[in-house]
């Protein structure tokens, strides 16, 4: 009879060989979690490599789930427990593992040959360098292996359930029921029915084990957490990135045209809207990043939304048709998927480091719109966001994302019914706005809108508006190839007046304490990290004010007020400090910058680390 | 606006699905000339070819509006402007990928492609290949003069070796692109070569293009009277040109020139083409063409007949087959995915919650 404790809050990581399964078992303790209303976060981390040399440390990859019974605002500082399925995923992930916390090994794989393979001289689980940590030896490749004795099955084939075998012995500790992922187990193996068997014993035999070994005595359940009420379910980022563009799309009665090309963390992007084609979503696997883009522009032009998505390098060779979109003034939705740069970079590992590409990275003053989603949910409103300005303004809109978001994932509440969907209206132009010189009417196609400055959007197919548009300096009005100095200077400050005058809501600025001096400023995923490092500085009695961006291009008008208003403002960002240098040039305002750029996320307890010592700054105190 | 449209592929005309014209509604040169002025060098040959097209395209009975021309950069990039049709001018190379979206966006409209050889084949080789592989319903005309003209002589990638330009002071060691051949190993269902001054054969080239379903490349040797005039006036000459063109016709022997001068292109023993004089030559070996040979070998063979010294130059149709087009595959399977129209609210509603959900009670 096991003990059952109540605790608040878990983070567990999973970490094994690339192809121990490890991003599935984590996937599918995540959802059973989320089913039992706990909030949550999550954190895939895996090699860029598909499958780097078995049980080495490039081959790691893990899965961290952060769940609570109180509101999640990151994937965890560091883990509470750690399945380790071989000694690479040991010593690549106890560096991160605070002392006094638990480790569940397979000691299968723990052989001299593994060991030798990560530079372990002795084997850890035999000497005392692991005394500092609850470690639950577990042979869990033979104990799964003999859990399958009776199936007409290879061996490797049983070995290969060892990972459902964990899951059963995590989801018995952490009382979750297994049913969800009986489920889902028997949708993924229906055509094969004996591995299908395999995976449920090893999941139940993972489950009894829990129940039946002395060694995990007790067992924890974490309450829901309170949440707004409505229906939720765990979404990531690129998936609400997708459904986002295509409810957009929905709404605005308009087919959805997306020019893609494989990139690495945003390939999803196209795997998922390629799979909503009964939503009248097109999709273009082109030959390059140039052809994706170009595709999307032409479907803009032929009156579609068009959309193209990519991470840092493929922006950098889109630069140019971003350019002509600009000059076009056509709608049009990139969104940047951002990794670890420069070139190649960090394929797999998330960064903020496009930010000064995305605003600048263009020849010409080339002004565009820049929106970055703040959580994996988030995703789905910056997604709908972006083509909401795109269709208004006639611009392209740069949507940065990055690989924390892309894979990473959380509750998302659902709309109840299509009205609580934002609405997205587009009017073609249908009639001609002009006469010519003999009193004719006729089209100009650069004629604006007073409000927006957006010119009209006359898709080929309009009888009377035929025109040409093209990458030239155009007349203002007239759209014909113009020369004039006097014409272009108004056409580049009229472009720039445009993205400027699009409305963006005010910052909203979080201060409980109401007389904080220091603002903690935030863009993009690292709002999180930002929020959780607020809340852990605020509960040692840090008065803290946190504020967040989602518009960068236009920023919301109210910031320079915001910014001045604190003594001291810090802005941690995942680069070298693109936005602090953007907003002291326009603000002038002192920014401290705080950067890292490791490929992961921020902590909350480095945040607060930070905040701390801002405000020594603030108190005199010695930094 | 975007409706599929059964086009009971294959056999389906490349302007299928694009609105006609009304019952006694008639169209001139005039509907298609734009307001712009042209601004070409007096004398280049783009000239002739926006006459001939501006004089071409109310044959095809097409709503004016249905037409798009997209360019990219370079002297014949210019063309959209002068058209009264919707037009792009975009940037340098990548028209083909632009008009491929909107082409497998718009079954409605012709979209024409025009580009020239740097544009099409330096800069974009990578697009032009890929839209004739995938076969998109675009017709692309490549204005070929050899020679970079908007950027002020440099070699261009179908310039001759041992060309003296502004780049290649000593003669360039480039190995030049033969346009035909590079189309015909891009596996294009139509692909076509014809020349600025020769206003009849333009024409009839236009016309099968515009009615060929699938990406049509259309050569066309144009001149450019700045930078590298003359290029091909050994083929324009009214002595010596018919001798050294090679006349494609479908079903009839491939041949030039006039009387004892007259040659037909013969298959030898071993396979190759080769060309023979006609008084002499074997008539079991004589190549009758055919342009909708499924195997593109014989006409890439013609391909290669041509050469620098342009002493045998096919003009005409080299290939004109039906394969399924790309634009045409996209929008059946996004119209078989929603047999009953587009999706409803309630649809997305479901999407969005996907399989795993749950409920928190107020």
């Amino acid at each position: 009879m096991s003990n059952l404790k109540q605790i608040n809050s878990v983070v567990v990581r999973f970490a094994g060989d690339s192809g121990d399964g490890m991003q599935l078992t984590g996937d599918r303790f995540t959802s059973d979690s989320a089913v039992l209303g706990n909030d949550l976060s999550t954190l895939p981390n895996f090699p860029a490599e598909i499958r780097a040399p078995q049980g080495t440390l490039p081959g790691v990859s893990s899965f961290q789930v952060h769940f609570a019974d109180h509101s999640v605002l990151t994937p965890g500082d560091a883990p509470d427990v750690l399945v380790a399925m071989n000694p690479a995923a040991l010593k690549a992930n106890l560096g991160d593992l605070p002392r006094g916390s638990t480790i569940i090994v397979n000691t299968d794989e723990f052989t001299k040959r593994n060991l030798s393979k990560v530079g372990y001289t002795d084997n850890p689980l035999d000497d005392d360098s692991l005394d500092a940590w609850q470690v639950h030896p577990v042979p869990l490749t033979s104990i799964t292996v003999e859990a399958l004795a009776d199936f007409d099955l290879g061996r490797k084939d049983k070995e290969r359930a060892k990972n459902m075998f964990a899951l059963g012995l995590l989801s018995w500790m952490y009382t979750r029921t297994l049913d969800g992922t009986r489920a889902f187990l028997a949708t993924k193996f229906a055509d094969q029915p004996d591995i299908l068997e395999a995976n449920l014993a090893a999941l139940r035999a993972g489950h009894a084990y829990g129940e039946t070994t002395e060694a995990f005595s007790v067992q924890y359940a974490v309450a829901p957490a309170p949440m707004e009420a409505g229906t939720y379910r765990n979404i990531t980022g690129n998936v609400a990135l997708a459904y986002g563009l295509t409810t957009a799309a929905h709404r605005a009665k308009l087919p959805l045209v997306l020019g893609s090309y494989p990139i690495t963390p945003a390939s999803d992007l196209l795997h998922n809207l390629s799979r909503l084609k009964h939503f009248g979503v097109t999709t273009i696997q082109a030959e390059d990043e140039i052809a994706a883009i170009g595709t999307a522009l032409g479907a803009s032009f032929g009156g579609s939304i068009g959309v193209t998505t990519t991470s840092g390098p493929g922006l950098a060779l889109k630069s140019e048709t971003i350019g002509l979109g600009v000059s076009l003034e056509l709608p049009l939705v990139i969104i940047d998927v951002q990794r670890g740069g420069p070139s190649t970079g960090l394929p797999t590992k998330t960064e903020q480091a496009d930010l000064l590409q995305a605003m600048f990275g263009r020849n010409g003053e080339s002004p565009v719109a820049v929106i970055a989603a703040n959580s994996p949910s988030d995703c789905f409103d910056a997604a709908v966001e972006a083509v909401q300005i795109a269709t208004t303004y006639r611009t392209p809109v740069i949507l940065l994302s990055d690989g924390y978001l892309a894979n990473g994932s959380q509750p998302w509440r659902l709309p109840t019914d299509i009205d609580h969907l934002p609405s997205v209206s587009v009017e073609f132009a249908t009639e001609p706005n002009a006469t010519d010189a003999k009193g004719n009417p006729t089209f100009h196609p650069y004629v604006r809108d007073e409000q927006t400055l957006a010119r009209p959007w006359a898709v080929p197919g309009t009888p009377g508006l035929e025109h040409r548009v093209g990458g030239i300096e155009k007349a203002d009005g007239t759209g014909d190839i113009s020369y004039d100095p006097a014409n272009h200077d108004h056409m580049v400050r009229t472009r720039q007046a445009k993205i400027d005058g699009i409305t963006v809501p005010d910052i909203e600025v979080d201060d409980p304490s109401d007389d904080a001096k220091l603002l903690v400023l935030g863009w993009g995923s690292t709002y999180g990290p930002i929020a959780a490092g607020a809340r852990l500085a605020r509960a040692t009695g840090a008065k803290v004010a946190r504020a967040h961006l989602r518009n960068l291009a236009p920023l919301p008008a109210n910031l320079g007020d915001v910014l001045r208003r604190y003594e001291r403002v810090v802005l941690p960002e995942m680069n070298l400090g693109q936005l602090a240098l953007l907003l002291r040039g326009k603000y002038l305002v002192d920014i401290q910058s705080h950067t890292a750029v490791r490929g992961l996320p921020f902590t909350g307890a480095e945040i607060a680390a930070v905040i701390g010592e801002h405000l020594d700054v603030l108190e005199g105190s010695p930094s | 606006m975007t409706s599929s449209i059964d086009l009971g592929m294959p056999g389906a005309s490349g302007v299928a699905g694009v609105p006609l014209l009304a019952d006694g509604e008639k169209q001139t040169k005039r509907d298609f000339t734009s307001d712009q002025e042209v601004r070409w060098c007096p004398g280049c040959g783009d000239y002739i070819i926006l006459n001939a097209v501006q004089s071409f395209l109310p044959e095809l009975g097409l709503r004016r509006e249905n037409i798009v021309f997209i360019s990219g950069i370079g002297c014949s990039s210019r063309f959209p402007y002068y058209l009264d049709t919707y037009g792009m001018h975009s940037i340098h190379g990548r028209a083909p990928a632009i008009a491929t979206g909107l082409a497998t966006s718009r079954p409605d409209l012709s979209v024409w492609v025009v580009t020239g050889d740097g544009d099409a084949l330096s800069i974009g080789g990578n697009h032009l290949i890929h839209a004739l592989r995938r076969n998109v319903n675009l017709k692309i005309l490549l204005f070929n003069n050899k020679i970079y003209g908007l950027t002020k002589g440099q070699y261009s990638p179908t310039s001759d070796i041992g060309a003296i330009t502004k780049s290649t002071p000593l003669g360039s060691v480039d190995q030049p692109f033969n346009p035909v051949s590079l189309a015909l190993g891009a596996e294009a269902t139509f692909v076509a070569r014809t020349m600025d001054s020769d206003r009849k054969h333009l024409t009839d080239v236009l016309r099968a293009a515009a009615q060929h379903r699938g990406t049509a490349l259309v050569e066309i040797y144009q001149n450019c009277p700045i930078f590298n005039d003359g290029a091909f006036d050994v083929l324009k000459d009214a002595d010596e040109g018919e001798g050294r063109i090679l006349r494609l016709g479908d079903g009839e022997p491939v041949r030039s020139g006039e009387g004892e001068q007259a040659r037909v292109v013969i298959r030898n023993a071993d396979g190759n083409l080769e060309l023979a004089p006609e008084a002499t030559a074997d008539p079991a070996r004589v190549l009758r063409h055919d342009t909708s040979a499924d195997d593109p070998s014989t006409a890439f063979a013609l391909s290669r007949l041509d050469g620098a010294a342009m002493t045998s130059v096919p003009m005409g149709i080299f290939r004109n087959v039906q394969r399924p087009t790309y634009d045409d595959g996209v929008r059946a399977q996004v119209a078989a995915a929603s047999p009953n129209g587009p999706a409803s609210d309630d649809e997305l509603l479901q999407m969005l919650h996907g399989k795993d959900t749950w409920t928190v009670a107020g």
